[in-house]
């Protein structure tokens, strides 16, 4: 996809990185922390979260995959089921402090789906958002608490998140759709 | 050491995405009326997708919303437990409404036709219909009338392709790099009226598994032919009646119920002289390999198609099978309902 840059490999790496410190300042520490994130790019991007914080604190704070497909509220209106890509969630959610990381927060109704699905598997004691990019346009009263970069955009335009893990490089685009409205799109 | 480089090496999730090009294609079908009509990625979809559902079931609260507010309505013509109760259990997961017709106690006692019940049903709400029936060929009728979803739940000789998809999955499970390739299966036993030993062969050579079936002639009649055409189409199967030339070295055995209800006159001397003969008991079972998987689709005629022990042994994959096929289900139910109708 052609498009603007609005961050870079490194703008990226200083955000997870930025990220990363506030989710553990928040907490105090890391104890009873567990990063989740929704597939796709949220997981690759919890992965790295999870490393700085190793990084930083000498402490593997455990990590997990959420597919929100099952939960979405638009499966009657998407032209064909999505493909499901799997959850994994190793280690036990009840009385944790779940972060819920996803690469771009739009209308709120990815992050809905995946507050449905974590709670049918234990109860947290509290739940999290940490995402790449906010662009806004909210349809849920949902907020992040950790964002990489706000960025204002119409709902017009296309944000994509590339990852070195899931497209060979990293970077954030911002871009006019070309076709009429992406059916495909992720609702997040 | 880069971060990269350590979230890849320290943190301990399984990798779950592929590159773009790998994606598997979407789902087209509107109607699973047998395997024949299914390519080969959307096979792969079908297995990824149970995989999927394999999750979903072993989480404690074993239900998603993914089919909330569609009703699945079952509608069997022939007798069934593990099957009907296999859809109904899969519907219900994926948080489906489920109406449940037997069509013993259904207006069809007083002279309704199938596609008068087609109709009602439709009419009654129902956006996807299981169906069973007696008749080959029942589903495709079905399918021509009703504006949703129809699944085969089994037609006659025909088709049974759930049960030819769950028992793929089973076996894919088992085997290295869940491959069939090149695997000696052999079906045995009444394949003449065996709606699933048709299905299974479609899947099974269309995985390039070495697919054996084997019975007494009268159980065979027909399929020597098709063998030669499935050759020629680059599929290999065998037909013999010789048990140990069908299981020396198989990987796999899958017994066929001896169908009484269907069996004409003069296809078998007695249950006790096919028991004799082509029963797969313990002695006959170590004529394949020693790791080889048992199979059976249910409901089993213990003592006569497969010896208890062997049935019970360690080597039977039978629960895992009916297992399995809530998980085959519900991947089906899921995929299908994306389709819109006509």
């Amino acid at each position: 996809m052609t498009g603007r840059q609005i961050m870079t490999a490194d703008e990226i790496r200083r955000a997870t990185t930025r990220i990363s410190h506030e989710i553990v300042e928040k907490q105090a520490g890391t104890t009873g922390l567990a990063l989740v994130g929704i597939q796709r790019r949220g997981v690759p991007l919890a992965r790295r979260i999870a490393a700085a914080i190793a990084e930083n604190e000498g402490v593997d704070v455990p990590v997990g995959a959420l597919d929100i497909t099952f939960y979405r509220d638009d499966l009657s209106l998407v032209a064909q089921q999505p493909v499901v890509k799997g959850t994994d969630l190793p280690f036990d959610l009840n009385g944790s402090t779940i972060v819920l990381v996803d690469d771009v927060l739009y209308t709120g109704r990815t992050i809905r789906a995946a507050m449905d699905a974590l709670v049918d598997f234990g109860r947290p004691q509290a739940i999290r958002l940490a995402v790449l990019v906010d662009r806004g346009h909210r349809e849920l009263p949902i907020r992040a608490d950790h964002v990489g970069k706000n960025v204002p955009t119409s709902r017009e335009e296309v944000v994509k998140v590339q990852l070195v893990e899931i497209d060979g490089e990293d970077g954030v685009l911002i871009d006019r759709a070309l076709d009429a409205a992406p059916a495909a799109a992720p609702v997040g | 050491m880069t971060l990269l480089d350590r979230a890849a090496d320290v943190i301990d999730v399984p990798v779950v995405d592929s590159p773009p090009h790998e994606q598997p294609v979407g789902w087209r079908h509107r109607h699973l009326l047998d395997v024949d009509a299914l390519s080969w990625p959307d096979i792969e979809l079908i297995m990824r997708t149970t995989d999927a559902m394999h999750e979903v079931l072993g989480r404690p609260i074993a239900r998603v919303p993914a089919l909330r507010g569609r009703t699945v309505t079952i509608l069997f013509y022939e007798a069934s437990t593990r099957t009907r109760v296999s859809f109904e259990v899969a519907a219900k997961n994926l948080s489906a409404d489920v109406v449940n017709i037997a069509a013993a106690t259904s207006s069809v006692t007083k002279g309704e036709s199938l596609i008068d019940t087609v109709r009602t049903v439709e009419a009654l709400g129902a956006q996807m219909l299981v169906i069973r029936h007696p008749v080959s060929g029942a589903p495709y009728l079905a399918a021509e009338t009703f504006s949703g979803s129809v699944i085969n739940g089994g037609d006659g000789w025909h088709a049974h392709p759930t049960q030819a998809l769950l028992d793929l999955y089973t076996l894919r499970s088992r085997f290295d790099g869940g491959s069939l390739a090149g695997r000696k299966i052999v079906i045995l036993g009444d394949v003449l009226h065996s709606r699933v030993a048709r299905s299974n062969l479609w899947t099974l050579t269309a995985a390039g598994a070495d697919v054996w079936l084997c019975g007494p002639a009268t159980l065979l009649r027909g399929f020597e032919a098709w063998a030669d055409r499935g050759a020629a189409a680059g599929r290999q199967f065998h037909v013999t009646t010789s048990l140990a030339e069908a299981l020396r070295d198989a990987d796999a055995v899958m017994a066929l119920r001896i169908q009484r209800e269907r069996m004409a006159a003069g296809l078998l001397p007695s249950l006790r002289e096919y028991a004799a003969r082509y029963g797969l008991t313990r002695e006959r079972l170590a004529l394949a390999r020693p790791d080889a998987l048992v199979m059976h689709p249910g409901p089993m005629n213990e003592g006569v198609e497969i010896a208890p022990d062997v049935a019970a042994g360690s080597q039977s994959l039978i629960e895992e099978q009916v297992r399995n096929g809530v998980a085959v289900r519900m991947a089906l139910l899921y995929l299908l309902a994306g389709v819109r109708p006509e």
